[in-house]
């Protein structure tokens, strides 16, 4: 039964998909809803300083906040564009 | 002091009014002083869901405006001891409910019963901020499926920030995750999200799972909330809810599908 579900699962996926873009959505504006209010600030002056080295798009910074017991984290991924094949491999 | 339980989704039709008619006949059913109040102002249903269509004279807005008292305007449930229904008014006046005038009910209502089911309106405006302001505790209504979990976790972040319990610095409202109008055939085929994929997202307690069902339309068209329908999918996995509700542990029954044996053998 489970072999089979694998097959049937790979076949037609679009639960997956809807479950990445889901987890990603969720995460981010659970960030802009919950995180501090300088982050957008953050975020934008991060974007310049990272420009003054390599040209990337809004979309190349992402923030994620993560609370783990009495801690919150502050995840953050900025992707590179220079090498196509390793940025490809990285983006989800 | 009773409990203020909202019935919440952001999404509109995933299924609100039915589980709010399916839980507080349910609760009634198990002999807790239960009442039910429609808040959807303008688009009054569960006066037919419950089948007391024919009964409201007053409504909701009646009594926070001085026109009628409480117990004008609740609606005794004719097959169930214990339960009432406080109808939505049809009025188009979208500023008819008002903080103090919701408040002022629901003390009253406090003192008479257990229970206080609150059916959201769709949406994150004013009736359905109302419906949740006051709340003890919320069932979040989802759909397997991206736009209804979406808003959900918007709900989920509504109920953590912009309710009394919140303002107030108390324990938080308790939140759970009602899964509705789940297929498992179709999850199984990896068209629909899962609930351990949905719970994984939402990260909250899971209350039920309530197949897609055709004991639902059934139940409405009769007027008869779909829980007293004994012997249906549907109304078996809101009697689990509302066990769990009320504290049981109760096995989710209705997350695979029913085949036989070749179709457990092929998986379709
Ligand atoms: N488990 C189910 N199986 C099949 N159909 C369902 C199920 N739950 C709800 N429905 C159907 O979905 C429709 C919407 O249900 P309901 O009115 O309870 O949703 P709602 O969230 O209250 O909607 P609104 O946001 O408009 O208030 C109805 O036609 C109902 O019969
Ligand atoms: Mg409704």
């Amino acid at each position: 039964m489970n072999f089979m579900r694998y097959f049937t699962s790979q076949k037609k996926g679009s639960a997956k998909v809807a479950k990445e873009r889901l987890q990603i959505i969720v995460a981010h504006e659970r960030t802009q809803r919950d995180g501090p209010e300088y982050l957008p600030m953050l975020r934008e002056e991060l974007l310049e300083v990272v420009r003054k080295y390599v040209q990337v798009d809004q979309e190349a910074i992402r923030m994620e906040l993560e609370r783990e017991g009495d801690y919150e984290v502050l995840e953050l991924n900025i992707m590179l564009p220079e090498s196509p094949a390793r940025h490809q491999a990285r983006a989800r | 002091m009773a409990r203020i339980i909202v019935v919440t989704s952001g999404k509109g039709g995933v299924g609100k009014t039915t589980t709010s008619a399916a839980v507080a006949t349910g609760l009634a059913m198990a002999g807790h002083k239960t009442a039910v109040i429609d808040f959807d102002v303008g688009l009054r249903n569960l006066d037919l869901i419950m089948g007391c269509e024919r009964r409201v004279v007053y409504d909701f807005v009646n009594v926070i405006s001085g026109e009628a008292n409480l117990n004008q305007a609740l609606i005794k449930d004719k097959r169930v001891d214990n339960l009432c229904i406080l109808p939505a008014s049809q009025t188009r006046d979208k500023d008819a409910l008002t903080q103090e005038g919701v408040e002022r009910v629901l003390e009253e209502l406090s003192q008479d019963f257990e229970y206080i089911i609150c059916d959201s309106p769709a949406g994150i405006e004013r009736g359905a901020m109302l419906a949740a302001y006051f709340a003890d505790e919320a069932i979040v209504v989802a759909n397997p499926e991206v736009s209804s979990v979406r808003d959900s976790d918007r709900v989920l972040g509504i109920l953590a920030s912009k309710t009394r319990r919140a303002e107030r610095g108390d324990e938080p409202v308790r939140e759970r995750l009602l899964l509705a109008r789940y297929s498992p055939q179709r999850v199984e085929r990896g068209e629909m999200l899962s609930v351990e994929d949905v719970q994984e997202i939402l990260a909250v307690e899971l209350l039920g799972v309530i197949p897609e069902s055709k004991a639902v339309l059934q139940a409405s068209n009769a007027g008869v909330p779909v829980i007293m329908e004994d012997s249906t999918d549907a109304g078996q996995a809101y009697q689990d809810a509302v066990a769990r509700f009320l504290g049981e542990e109760r096995p989710h029954r209705f997350l695979v599908e029913k085949k036989g044996f070749l179709g457990r053998l092929f998986g379709s």
